[in-house]
């Protein structure tokens, strides 16, 4: 505390002019205390209690849908996202060798404390029926060695005669191979990134660098590009055929119009599954549209189109299904544009076109941020369409997902693609906000 | 009094309903799914009187590890493919059985001597021997017809598209038996790059004649659409669709690739001593074979593949329909599960970016 002698502290209070501001701020106070309620109770703390009741009242109102949110979507999302950077399969399980990676540097080759410590933990694991995981785990990393570790663990249970490195070189000679030795580093903690690394066709070296994998091996990064640009193209594809049906809908008189919405809103109400097929009905190469074109003449009986099993597929069946996703926000913006605007641009001499490039169309944009959002991120999810009219250039990322998902029961490996995949949506949300102001979105 | 009598009836009879009595199957569906409920699930019930609750799911082995994880087992049997079976109990996901358990055959050797090689493991029972077979539409080779592997790859000689299961394993076996590698010696040339580089110059060589099936009921849906001549498919479903809906569709036994799919127990299963029980009577011979008269798939058991009797609903004999018939088991190869265990990953990844590039 400064005494009064202090020269700075005088400096202080006058540069800070506190004192004589303080007795006006009291003064105010004591006159806000002063109006009350009809039940003596000041004003002030009467309100902000009246309100306080009124807004845990609206929180208890929301509470349910909060808890269901968090319960079916940020919970389960933090699960996800946790799982593609964790895994512990070798880290829990292996836990004197993770101990001898912690002390030693990258790239440090293998003593025989090392051996001993993985001898060690090889016969724990394989009393504790562990081994098949952290096998698997390492498989992850470096194909082939799942069953090194299962064969070895069977081998060892009963324990090993130091010293370590010679009788498990003697066991199997893949003990030695450095590169097993770089997989193992990289799992020996928990938490990793060489799912993300993988996702996006990367590895790790035996000096730990990060390196392309094969060439041979690269399919993820395509596959993320081919997403965005078929998903790119279905959204373009939607806009194009469902803009002039929605203009349609929202012009024509009521009766028609109901008509029409019905002929949209049926195909919508149908099941995905039974739309893709019927797409495949249609589209094969001993289907009623070839059969069709052959009758007409347009196309030889041996020249029959393919039109199924390629990415020709997957765009024709996906911007059908999505079409109505792009109609709908649309035609609840046209509903609402007045057309005095465009007949006063015309009386004003601008030419059809021009009224409705600058004078219509600005004014569905909410509709179409809205539409071309939806159809986007739908489109990027689609998994059950390219698997069954897709072929092989059909594929999409997130039939990747699904096999790691359901057949090579790799859930991290599938979690880092989704999370890359929620990334991707992301950016390109806040990307669509800057750009067109997600206030603008409209969805009816 | 009176309440607190009614109340701990009341509390004893919810307690009752908890352990009751039940076994609770994960099963496929299907045709294969029908075999279960009607071979297995039925007479059980109606010998031991303890009801059997059946579920689908496209493969039980993703929901047992579901399961098993969350810590929340329904399952108490389920269905899985060996490889499945292998994996998962090495994860520590599944109940080890004892063979003892199993019911002897007829004529007294124990369960696991009258099982094929593999049959019994430390989490697994094999219920049937499925196949992957070549099949061809009769009605579009009017001359010659496939005889091999060979052929399947041969364009020129027999036109049409081919339908292939999306995925490394059954293809670059097949693709090599097609190149002229006996059986026995394909999972060798397998496991070295110039053997893996010469199954996929061969996939190459049809690649784009090619449909790619992802669900087991997609290969008799093309051959009957004509969409494709060949397909390269499970025998069962193929046998199903030319049985019931009297199609045209031979298969070519030579270069089949056979696999056993069997039960499991999940670790932690409620009703454990019903599930094994359970076990028990559907591996006994009788009705394992009673099982193949429903779906040709073959019963692991050399007792019970004796007297397998006729196709449900007909008088025909099924035996020659069966993958595991001597007939059929000329240049068969059985599928080399470790060798998929360790090389799955790596294989279809290199099968994905082949197929996408």
């Amino acid at each position: 505390m400064a005494s009064p002698l202090d020269p700075h502290a005088a400096v202080v209070t006058e540069a800070g002019g506190l004192p004589p501001e303080a007795p006006a701020r009291d003064a105010q106070a004591a006159r806000a205390a002063g109006l009350t309620t009809a039940d003596g109770k000041p004003l002030k703390r009467a309100l902000a209690r009246a309100s306080r009741r009124s807004r845990r009242r609206a929180f208890l109102l929301v509470l349910p849908l909060l808890a269901f949110i968090v319960i079916t979507f940020v919970i389960p999302i933090g699960q996800m996202l946790h799982r593609s950077v964790h895994n512990d399969g070798f880290s829990a399980n292996m836990p004197q060798i993770g101990a001898w990676f912690a002390q030693t540097e990258p790239g440090t080759a293998p003593d025989e404390a090392a051996f001993a410590a993985l001898a060690e933990d090889l016969r724990l694991a394989a009393e504790e029926r562990t081994i098949g995981i952290v096998g698997t785990r390492i498989n992850y990393e470096m194909s082939g060695t799942r069953s090194l570790f299962t064969s070895t663990g069977r081998k060892v249970r009963n324990g090993l005669e130091p010293p370590y490195r010679e009788a498990l070189l003697a066991l199997d000679k893949g003990w030695g191979d450095p590169a097993l030795w770089t997989a193992m580093r990289t799992s020996s903690t928990a938490y990793t990134d060489s799912f993300y690394l993988a996702s996006l066709d990367r590895t790790r070296d035996d000096q730990g660098r990060i390196t392309q994998v094969n060439e041979n091996h690269r399919v993820y990064i395509m596959l993320f590009m081919r997403t965005l640009w078929l998903s790119a193209l279905v959204t373009f594809t939607t806009f194009l055929l469902g803009f002039p049906v929605a203009h349609l809908l929202a012009t024509l008189p009521l009766r028609r119009s109901n008509l029409l919405m019905i002929l949209v809103l049926l195909p919508f109400w149908t099941s995905l599954l039974v739309r893709t097929t019927s797409w495949m009905v249609l589209l094969q190469q001993q289907g009623v549209v070839n059969d069709m074109l052959i009758w007409l003449g347009i196309i030889s009986a041996d020249g029959r189109l393919k039109m199924m099993y390629n990415q020709t597929g997957t765009i024709i069946a996906m911007t059908h299904i999505l079409l109505p996703f792009m109609i709908l926000p649309l035609y609840s913006v046209m509903r609402t544009i007045n057309p005095a605007y465009v007949r006063a641009a015309r009386s004003l001499g601008a030419t059809s076109w021009t009224a409705f490039r600058r004078i219509y169309f600005p004014q569905t944009l909410p509709g179409l941020g809205a539409g071309a959002l939806l159809v986007f991120i739908l489109a990027v999810g689609y998994y059950i369409t390219p698997a069954l009219v897709g072929g092989a250039s059909g594929q999409l990322i997130s039939n990747m997902i699904a096999e790691h998902m359901t057949r090579t029961l790799n859930w991290s490996m599938a979690a880092a693609l989704a999370a890359i995949l929620l990334a991707g949506v992301l950016i390109l949300y806040w990307v669509y906000d800057r750009l067109v102001g997600i206030d603008n979105l409209k969805l009816g | 009094m009176k309440k607190t009598l009614i109340l701990t009836s009341a509390l004893c009879s919810m307690g009752l309903t908890v352990q009751a009595q039940e076994v609770n199957l994960l099963s496929w569906g299907g045709a294969y799914g029908r075999s279960h409920a009607e071979a297995y699930a039925k007479p059980f019930t109606a010998e031991t009187g303890i009801p059997v609750n059946i579920a689908d799911a496209d493969n039980p082995a993703t929901p047992i590890k579901a399961m098993v994880e969350a810590g929340n087992v329904t399952a108490d049997v389920a269905s899985v493919e060996y490889a499945d079976a292998v994996r998962l109990c090495d994860e520590g996901l599944l109940e080890t059985l004892d063979a003892e358990a199993l019911t002897a055959a007829d004529d007294g050797t124990a369960a696991a001597d009258d099982y094929i090689e593999g049959g019994v493991t430390d989490c697994f029972v094999a219920t049937d021997v499925y196949s992957m077979v070549q099949v061809y539409d009769d009605s579009k080779f009017a001359d010659a017809k496939p005889t091999g592997p060979a052929d399947f790859f041969d364009l020129e000689k027999f036109p049409g598209k081919r339908t292939m299961r999306k995925g490394a394993k059954f293809n670059l076996e097949f693709a090599l038996m097609a190149d002229g590698v006996p059986a026995s010696e394909v999972y060798d040339t397998l496991a070295t790059p110039e053997g893996v580089d010469r199954a996929f110059d061969k996939l190459d060589s049809i690649k784009g004649d090619v449909v790619w099936w992802e669900a087991g009921a997609q290969p008799p849906q093309l051959l009957a659409d004509g969409e494709v001549t060949m397909a390269y498919a499970f025998n069962g479903r193929i046998f199903d669709a030319a049985m019931k809906d009297n199609k045209p569709f031979k298969i070519v036994w030579d270069g089949q690739i056979y696999e056993m799919e069997g039960w499991v127990i999940p670790r932690g299963a409620p009703h454990m001593e019903e599930a094994i029980k359970f076990i028990a009577f559907s591996t006994a011979p009788k009705n394992q074979a009673r099982a193949a008269e429903f779906i040709s798939y073959g019963p692991p058991r050399k007792s019970a593949a004796a007297i397998v009797g006729n196709i449900e609903g007909s008088d025909q004999p099924m035996g020659p329909h069966l993958p595991t018939t001597e007939a059929n088991m000329t240049n068969a190869l059985g599928s080399d599960l470790d060798f998929w265990v360790d090389h799955d990953s790596e294989l279809n990844e290199r099968f994905n970016a082949w197929l996408a590039g």
